[in-house]
């Protein structure tokens, strides 16, 4: 890469906290954000799947009444991860035209949608508001943001399901590389927990069933896992060029130093078997970063807890790491806070971020008898990282045959 | 029976307040919708959606425009 790019700032809201320290402290803990849904509608549709990670801090509680009128909840928890992020970066002096926004969603805004089509056929069209199109747009978490912060660099948006935000911040190296761009503000959201998609997900058989013990659904890599946990919330990370953030004095969290994306074209929802395209993905991001596979030393996988998407990412990795694959430490964090869908590859490129900064690894929870087909070297207790900079890569994979990886780096002056 | 214009206006300043969060002392008759008060044409749609539900009237759509001050709305609103 020519131009060095760096994390200066970092926001989330998740189902293990309202922003980052208390959702890192809570993943270190080994605590889990999943739990029962108590609303009124699990029980009217006779939804099969009663438990979600639900955010832990409801966005109303953060944002204004009328900010929350004019922005789906998947807007609401994109704004809020931005400020956040923003705030932490100490709120940048940029020129508008050199800010950028690479902010993702798996589905968009479900919520008003369906809520809108529900008026429509109860009270008729006038009664459908006119704030609904731009609420129910994919692209309106990421014109949120860029409103808040006034970016007038470009405002874009990877959709590209579970594998979007890791896109989006792979994106966002393009557009640093660019040189026409200081800084962008990276990440994804998502608000789906409504009984519309989880009723769909359901249907395919993608979603755990252990509605009597929902924090231990979510069991990447056990023997017993049967499906993943759906989440909901927001990452965004604050992306800069090395020089305008030393220029400034900025903070730096770590490198960015690769990413990339890739497609199976294999089959519409299941991973192709032979792992060729998440291989071709994690290959490609660390040729950016200029590493060697033998480099890599912590992997945030995708790990959604389903019994053949784990095997399928265990067999994409074997492929590119080899024999070195037993000297990495994975960690699968969505065990603790669930599938954020759009939302999950930026908090996981966070976590990972805070792995190198902090210099410790997560855990996986849940993990009580490790899948014999799976012989990774999984973290189920926060494992400290030594002194030496190292590098960790973080993977998402989507519906679609989507593979997107990134690469990050302890930042060495 | 007629509506009372202190009525319409306290309940249309109600209305205001809950879309845009503009304080609801300050929807008063004089005030222009969008020179004053900064209410755009989205919100406006929504406020005469919710003031016809309050109300029990109809607003048609070719009215809206007609009502630049808050007092052309709460007129309306009595009137019709």
């Amino acid at each position: 890469m020519t131009q060095r790019i760096v994390v200066t700032g970092i926001g989330a809201t998740t189902p293990l906290g309202g922003d980052v320290k208390s959702t890192w402290q809570a993943l270190l803990a080994g605590e889990s954000g999943i739990s029962t849904l108590e609303q009124e509608w699990v029980a009217r549709f006779e939804i099969p799947v009663t438990f979600a990670g639900q955010a832990k801090v409801p966005a109303a509680e953060v944002l204004t009444p009328q900010e929350c009128k004019r922005l789906d909840p998947s807007s609401q928890f994109a704004l809020v991860a931005g400020r956040e992020a923003w705030a932490d970066a100490g709120a940048p002096e940029v020129a508008p035209e050199r800010l950028a926004v690479e902010f993702a969603t798996g589905i968009g805004g479900v919520w008003t949608l369906l809520d809108a089509y529900d008026t429509l056929r109860e009270k008729g069209p006038r009664r459908v508001m006119p704030m609904t199109v731009p609420m129910l747009m994919p692209n309106g978490p990421a014109a949120a943001i860029g409103m808040d912060i006034a970016a007038r660099g470009g405002v874009r948006t990877a959709v590209s399901a579970c594998a979007s935000s890791t896109e989006a911040i792979a994106n966002a190296i393009t557009r640093l590389q660019s040189g026409d761009i200081d800084i962008v503000v990276a990440g994804g959201a998502e608000a789906a927990i409504h009984p519309m998609p989880i009723a769909a997900f359901a249907s395919m058989h993608a979603l755990s069933r252990r509605n009597d013990d929902p924090a231990t659904a979510s069991r990447p890599y056990d023997t017993t896992r049967d499906g993943f946990v759906m989440g909901e919330g927001a990452g965004a990370v604050v992306l800069e060029t090395l020089e305008h953030a030393q220029k400034r004095g900025a903070k730096i969290y770590a490198e960015l130093v690769g990413g990339a994306v890739t497609s199976d074209a294999h089959h519409i929802t299941a991973p192709d078997p032979e792992g060729t395209g998440a291989a071709r993905a994690v290959l490609a991001a660390l040729k950016q970063a200029g590493a060697k596979t033998t480099d890599v030393v912590h992997i945030n996988a995708h790990a959604t807890s389903t019994p053949v998407g784990d095997i399928a990412e265990y067999t994409a990795l074997k492929r590119v790491f080899g024999d070195h694959l037993d000297n990495i430490a994975i960690s699968a964090t969505k065990s603790s806070t669930g599938h954020l869908l759009g939302g999950a590859g930026a908090i996981e490129a966070i976590f990972t971020i805070l792995a190198l900064s902090e210099r410790v690894l997560p855990p996986t929870i849940n993990l009580n008898d490790q899948d014999p087909a799976i012989p990774l070297d999984v973290v189920t207790s926060p494992r400290e990282l030594g002194d030496a900079p190292v590098l960790a890569i973080s993977n998402s994979f989507g519906f679609g045959g989507h593979n997107a990886v990134v690469a990050f780096k302890t930042y060495v002056a | 029976m007629a509506l009372d214009q202190n009525e319409v206006l306290a309940g249309l300043a109600e209305i205001v307040n809950e879309e845009t969060g503009i304080a609801a002392e300050k929807v008063q008759m004089d005030k222009s919708f969008t020179d004053d008060l900064d209410i755009d044409s989205i919100s406006m749609m929504t406020i005469v959606v919710n003031a016809e539900d309050k109300f029990g009237v109809k607003i048609p759509d070719e009215e809206v425009k007609n009502l630049i001050t808050v007092g052309d709305a709460v007129n309306f609103i009595v009137n019709a």
